[in-house]
Order: structure tokens, then sequence, then C-alpha cells
């Protein structure tokens, strides 16, 4: 059968359409969104249920329950999102599961897309749940089939712990052919089973713990953990994840490897077997340091005369990702009786000068409605002392100069509820916090009513561009359509906010600034809780309608234009302002701002 | 033998949909092959990088330092940014025009493509400068900068994969009404690399 080349999240999703899944939940962040949608884009027949749910939470508990009616279930998120759904997690692994559940949680060593640097192997430890970790989207896709027939066995949710280099790389890759998938048995009552309580709990502990010493004999001999190389050396290498294969680049000979595929429970009795005979270990691997904790734990329990060298001893850095670079060197500290190994690395060093290069932070796009909701804030507030409290998404962004409108940022949601405190503390500054519409739905309404409930004064304002930006535009519970390609009810921002009881809430297009300058006005007069909502399409998810461009007889070159919204179509050649056709979107706020009605609009393809 | 290809660029340019079709030629032809994106943040205008690798053993997803046989840079600070990882003889097939960030026009951060291209004529071997700008505005769309780059790259036949590979590959990965266009600029790049007038010749030494 032809291979065909998969990004490791495709594999992941293709491998849980092809182990027969009933149904998929998940909330997109980076690096795992792409396991959900192809499970979406390879379900013509509408037979597996799929859903973006409206956060990672409610994501798991919709898996939970379809598993615990028999079903094959399969939730994807982000490191991050398993916080948001450490609640349910932590209760469901002592209650378990019927039909098989997977759990992806995918990190992001770097980081290079996320808030932290967390490691799931941990929360798999603290939740006592199995953990695969794939080194490589072949190994991801073979995991997933394996997760969810162990899952079945164990009656037990499994955890998949990819990273961002499995998930975002790819790999050709043989598919093979889809497993039948099974109708549901139905939901049993059972509430000896089903309902968590504190005699279950205790139970159920003394079960979880007996069945993971059973787990980790099973894992000592399973495909996914080996021991290769020069079996009588004295050093070794202990690894696993995507560093396992930058060992591989990497001359290396005369050791002992250990490659570790399920982290937890830790193939305890595969470790004793590596350890044995060996007088120092170094591990290689990323974000904290399990595998190193373990074999420490290992060579103690069994009294082994050996040296466990890593992040702990500061062997190997504690922070950012790994690269064949940094794995080379690490091993030439540790083997210098290696002389290829230094070779490669002193070769590594050998790099000529070069100019000064450019900074290239990401920022909002030619044409982004956001750029225009700040411009708009902005101006309102004028020198009124106020703080602006941010969120995660597109809009982050904002924090840039020229705009600088974000003081805060500290997980999804926590804009409107950080606003409350800092304005509880501080109550002479007018407190904004800034949301989009997808992060408002995830997490941002608890906030809102926190603060209706508590009289906290604050402006929220929700940044509505009808899609899931930052991710890579995902549906959301306000845009109307599912991932069943289903057209569905629009859930209401406004009626939202006013069921709520948000006494004052405005919505406004952020393109018209006049316009949307005095909605924020309007609304910084009262108190309380108030809400302007700014609505306008992503330029992804639109078209443009025209573009802009500059009069040259008209231009003083005062850079006004530049100097106040950043925009990334507007640049100077030489000294003159120019608008890059090719970027820009025809959102048309740079004409509204200059003074000297020097930028015109230009229909069609002129 | 292993081909390592290291396409960089600004998020926004194509330079995903130019390494994934480097990956299916490779594919096609039986090649081991792996390739690692950047997705995410980074796309809003940072810079991107994609590493291609094919033949016939390859664990990491990345491309090692010093071990590019190519790089296919969007943009000429790109190419320079990611110098380190061509090797000693490397080809690098870099498109003239210079993207300049916010920040170079805020003034924080200024910055001069001719200088960029200035380091590359100086420390790359087997350089080639393509006026991208140039082959879309000839080939009638702005959209088909990375194929454009692409061929000259193939043209180079340091990839070890012909035009006519990409071809293939290109039915399948655009949509068909965008095929013709496409194609154009991908010929058309490929002549330049091939030593034919209008283009910018490998710096001679
Ligand atoms: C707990 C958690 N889940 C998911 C993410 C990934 N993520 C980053 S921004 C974002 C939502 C962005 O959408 P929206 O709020 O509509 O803002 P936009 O990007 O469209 O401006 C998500 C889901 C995250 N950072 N944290």
């Amino acid at each position: 059968m032809a291979k065909r080349l998969l990004m490791g999240n495709e594999a992941i999703g293709l491998a849980a359409v092809r182990a027969g899944v009933n149904l998929v939940c998940g909330y997109p962040g980076t690096p795992s969104t792409e396991i959900l949608e192809t499970v979406a884009a390879n379900n013509q027949d509408k037979r597996i249920h799929v859903q973006w749910s409206v956060n990672e939470k409610a994501a798991l508990e919709v898996a939970a329950g379809g598993a615990y009616a028999g079903a094959r279930t399969l939730v994807t998120m982000k490191q991050v999102g398993l916080n948001v759904a450490s609640d349910p997690l932590m209760s469901l692994a002592y209650v378990g599961v019927k039909g098989g559940m997977v759990i992806v949680a995918a990190d992001d060593p770097g980081p290079i897309s996320s808030q932290t640097e967390q490691d799931t192997r941990h929360f798999g430890a603290f939740s006592k749940l199995p953990v695969f970790d794939p080194v490589s989207p072949e190994e991801a896709f073979d995991m997933v089939g394996e997760a969810f027939d162990l899952s079945e066995q164990y009656h037990t949710p499994v955890i998949l712990r990819p990273t961002t280099r499995v998930c975002h790389g790819c790999a050709g890759i043989e598919t093979g052919e889809s497993q039948k998938r099974k109708a549901p048995e139905g939901f049993v009552k059972d509430t000896a089973r089903w309902v968590i309580f504190p005699r279950l709990s205790y139970e159920n502990h003394k079960k979880i713990e007996a069945r993971n010493v059973e787990l980790s004999k099973v894992f000592s001999s399973c495909r996914y953990n080996w021991i290769e190389g020069d079996l009588e050396a004295e050093k070794g290498i202990a690894s696993g994840g995507v560093s396992y294969t930058y060992m591989k680049e990497t001359d290396l000979e005369g050791v002992k490897i250990l490659k570790i595929g399920t982290p937890h429970p830790f193939p305890e009795e595969l470790a004793v077997q590596f350890l044995t005979g060996l007088s120092e270990v170094l591990v290689l691997e990323e974000l904290d340091p399990v595998i190193e904790k373990e074999l420490v734990y290992v060579a103690g329990k069994y009294h082994l005369p050996v040296t466990v060298r890593g992040k702990l001893t500061k062997d190997t850095k504690n922070a950012g990702e790994n690269s064949v670079e940094s794995v080379r060197e690490d091993l030439s500290r540790f083997l210098p009786e290696c002389k290829n190994l230094r070779k490669q690395a002193e070769e590594a060093d050998k790099a000529g000068e070069v100019p000064k290069l450019p900074v290239r932070p990401p920022v909002l796009c030619a044409g982004c409605p956001h750029r225009a909701s700040f411009y708009a804030v902005k101006e309102a507030v004028g020198q009124r002392k106020a703080v602006y409290s941010g969120d995660i998404g597109c809009y982050t962004l904002g924090n840039a100069k020229p705009l600088d409108m974000v003081d805060t940022c500290l997980c999804m949601g926590a804009d409107v509820t950080v606003a409350q405190g800092l304005h509880i503390i501080e109550p002479d500054a007018v407190n904004f916090s800034f949301i989009g519409d997808s992060t408002f739905f995830a997490s941002g309404i608890t906030g809102v009513v926190n603060a209706v409930y508590n009289g906290t004064d604050i402006i929220l304002v929700v940044l509505d561009n009808s899609t899931t930006a930052m991710t890579g535009h995902q549906p959301h519970p306000g845009t109307g359509v599912t991932m069943m390609g289903d057209v569905t009810q629009k859930v209401s921002i406004e009626k939202v906010l006013e069921g709520i009881g948000v006494q004052k809430i405005v919505t406004a297009d952020p393109l018209n600034l006049s316009e949307a300058v005095a909605a924020v006005r309007d609304v910084m007069e009262g108190s309380k809780v108030r809400a302007v909502i700014f609505r306008s399409p992503c330029i992804a998810v639109t078209k443009a309608a025209s573009r802009y461009k500059v009069e040259e007889s008209k231009c003083t070159s005062c850079g006004q234009c530049i100097r106040k919204l950043g925009c990334p179509a507007i640049t100077r050649k030489k000294e003159q302002v120019w608008i890059e056709p090719s970027l820009c979107f025809g959102c048309g706020v740079c004409a509204q701002i200059c003074k000297f009605h020097a930028i015109k609009e230009v229909s069609g393809h002129e | 033998m292993n081909k390592n290809c290291l396409l960089c660029g600004v998020g926004g340019q194509g330079v995903v949909l130019a390494s994934k079709l480097i990956a299916y030629a490779a594919l096609e032809k039986g090649l081991k092959v792996r390739t690692s994106e950047t997705i995410g943040m980074s796309q809003r205008g940072g810079s991107v990088v994609s590493h291609v690798r094919m033949g016939e053993e390859i664990y990491s997803p990345m491309i090692p330092m010093h071990s590019a046989d190519v790089i296919l840079a969007f943009e000429p600070a790109e190419a320079v940014r990611n110098l380190s990882y061509l090797k000693k003889g490397g080809v690098a097939v870099v498109n003239k025009k210079a993207v300049k960030p916010v920040t170079a026009a805020l003034g924080q951060s200024p910055y001069d493509g001719e200088e960029m291209l200035c380091c590359l004529r100086k420390q790359v071997e087997q350089l080639y400068v393509v006026d991208g700008e140039e082959i879309c505005r000839r080939a009638g769309s702005p959209k088909v900068l990375n194929v454009a780059l692409l061929g000259a790259a193939l043209g180079s036949g340091a990839l070890g994969l012909s035009p006519g590979d990409i071809e293939r590959q290109l039915e399948g990965a655009v949509k068909p009404q965008f095929a013709a266009v496409n194609r154009e600029a991908l010929r058309m790049g490929a002549a330049l690399a091939q030593n034919r007038p209008g283009y910018e010749r490998p710096e001679e030494r």
C-alpha cells in the first residue's frame, strides 16, 4: 500500500478514524488543532460525531459521557487546555470509562506558541493515567490504536502526549484499512460505578495503584520501549520523544540506549535491565526531567551503582526545546572519548559574520479589525488613566508598538477578571478588558457574571471577528456552523450579556472609526459593567472589497498613519509613504486618520 | 544519499505549500521523507521555516546545522537568518524583494535588503537571486511566488528532483483554475536557474 505524506496531527486524527472512533471533541490550540480537523475532513458519511466544544473542560466531559455509553471517544487540546479540563480529568481517572477514551494533550517545548512549558507527562502521573509519548508521526499513528485497546482493556482514559515537532512534522505513513466501527452498547445504569462518592474513590484508588503496578510490567515489554546499542557499554543514554530522533542523527558509538515511549507508568523492569552494568547515564528529554527522576528512583530502589545525569545535574538545559545541535553538544560533553561527536560539534560552531537582522515579531495583519478597535479605544480614552487587560488570541498582538494596548495577559478568560482585581485596588483607573469572541465563549462569561454580581466597574470590549483566528479560523458557538458541516443556532453575545444583567451594551463597527470612538465614549460615562461589542470579520473569513493608495500630491509624509497604526501594509519608499498593494485589505482606517485626506480608495484592480 | 532543503520566509508567503510539494514529489519517488513546519503565532507576519528532508535514513524532522543542500528563501534577511543551516558548497535561492517588518517602518529596527544580499554574495558559493516579483508579474498572479522560487531551486539541480516531478504534484495541491499559472511560474523559475537570460547568475568568484 502506498505511503501518504501526513503531518503528525493528521496521522493521529486518521488513526482515530481507523480505530473506529465514534465521538471526537476538542478545543483548538496550537499544536493540537489539526487532529480534530482531520477527523472532520474524513467523516463524509457523518458516522462520527465531531465537535469543537466550547472549551476543554466541556470537551473532556462530553467525551467521557460518550465513553460511559460504550463509545470510542477522542478529546484533543493543547497542553494548557488540560489545565482547564483538569477537574473532570482527575475525577474521571477514578471513575474510569467503558468505551475506549483517548485524551490528546499536545506539549510545546520552546514554547513556540504557548503560555507555558508545562509537561503533560506530570499530568499522567498526577492523575495516575497511562501516557504514550511518540517520537515521530509514524509512532503517533500506531500508538492511537493501541491506546484505544488499552483504554478498553483497563477501563481507563489514556493520554497521548505528542510535542510540537511531532504534531507539525510530516512523514510518509501507510494508513491501512479502517477497523469496523462498532455500535456502542449504550449507557448501562449502575450508580456504584458512575456516581463518584468518597467511598468509591477510596476503593478505586486502591485498584488504580494495583493496576499501575501491572501496567509498569506490561510496558516493560511494550514495543514502544526498548534497549538498543552496545549492550556491554558502561555508559548509557536514555531518551524519549523527539529528542530520541536528534540523538539518532549524531555519530554515536559504544553506548547502550534506552528509548521510552510510555513514561507513565514507568517500565521499571526494563529500566533495571538498562541500568544494570552501567556506571553513567545521560538523559535526553524535553521539558521536565521525568525520565531522569524515574531512573534516579529505580537506581536507588535497586541499589544500582550508576550516576544519572540530565537536567537535575545541570548536564542538559532545563528550559526550551532541544535540537540536533544541543543534543550533540550534551553528548560530546558526556562522551569526550567519542571523537566524531566533538568534530561535528566544532564544525557547527563555525559561522560567518552576518549583518544585524531585522526582528520580525508576529503582527496584526493588514486590515485586521482588532487594530481599529484598539485604536478607537485609545482615541476615546485620551489622557485618562486607564489599564488595558488583554487576553489570548490574535488580539494579544495589540500589545506591540505603536498600539501598545495590552497591559496584562495571563490565560484564557483572565482579562475580564484581572481587570476587576486591578480596579478594586485602584478605583480611579478606567479598566478595560479585551476579549475575543471565541475566548468569550470559552471562559469569559463566568468572569462577566462575577463582575455583575460584585458590582465592579469594568468596560468589557468584545472583539468579535466571527472566528477563532489565532488557531487557524475554527468556528465557535457565535458563528452558527459546526464541525459536522451543519448550520446551527448562533449564540448571541449581546443576549448573553443582557441575560447576565449588563446594563449598557453597545455594538459598533470598528472600521468606522467615528462610530467606534463614539461607542467607547458612550460606555465610559457609566458605571458597573459596560460592554462594547466591536463586530467586523477577520480578513481570513472575508474578501477584500477594495484597497487604498497614497495620493502623493496631497501626502506630506508626516508619517502619522505609520506611527499610529503600525499596519504592515504601510511603509515608506525612500521618504514617500507607500501602501503595499499586495498586502492592503481595504479596511480604510488609515484613510480615516489622515488629516490631509491623502489616502484614497482604489476600487477593483487599478 | 539524503537531501535537505530548508525553506524560509515571512508568514503568509506560501512557504508551507512549497515544502509540501517537494515532500510529495520525494515520496512519489519512493524516498523516505520528513518535514517540519512553522504553524501558529509566527504565521502572522513573523519568520517562518520549513524543513524538508528526503533520503534513505532520516530520524530528525529538523535539518541539522550545516547540512542543507538547498536554502530556498522567500526574503533576503530570512536567508541570512538561516544561513548556518547551509552546508559547504550548498545552493541558496533567494527572492530579491525585502519584506520590511513593521518595526522597520517605525524606525525601531532599520533594515535594508541590499545589505543582506551583499552578505549572501560573500558567503554563498552557489547563489541564485531571483526577481520573484517579475516572474509573478509575467505569470500574471502575485500568488505564485512560492512555485517560482521552487522552480529555480529545481533548475539548480541541487534538490535531486526535476521540475516535472513537482508539476505532477501541482495538480492535487492547487485549485484547477490556478494550475496553469503555477505551471508557468514553475517553468520560468527553473529556466532562470538553468542559466537563461533575464536573471542574476550565480555569483562568479
Ligand atoms: C486553555 C487554552 N486553550 C486554548 C488555547 C489556544 N488559543 C489561543 S488563542 C485562542 C482563541 C482565539 O480566538 P478569539 O478569542 O476569537 O480571538 P482571535 O484570535 O480570533 O482574535 C485559543 C483557542 C489557549 N491558549 N489556552
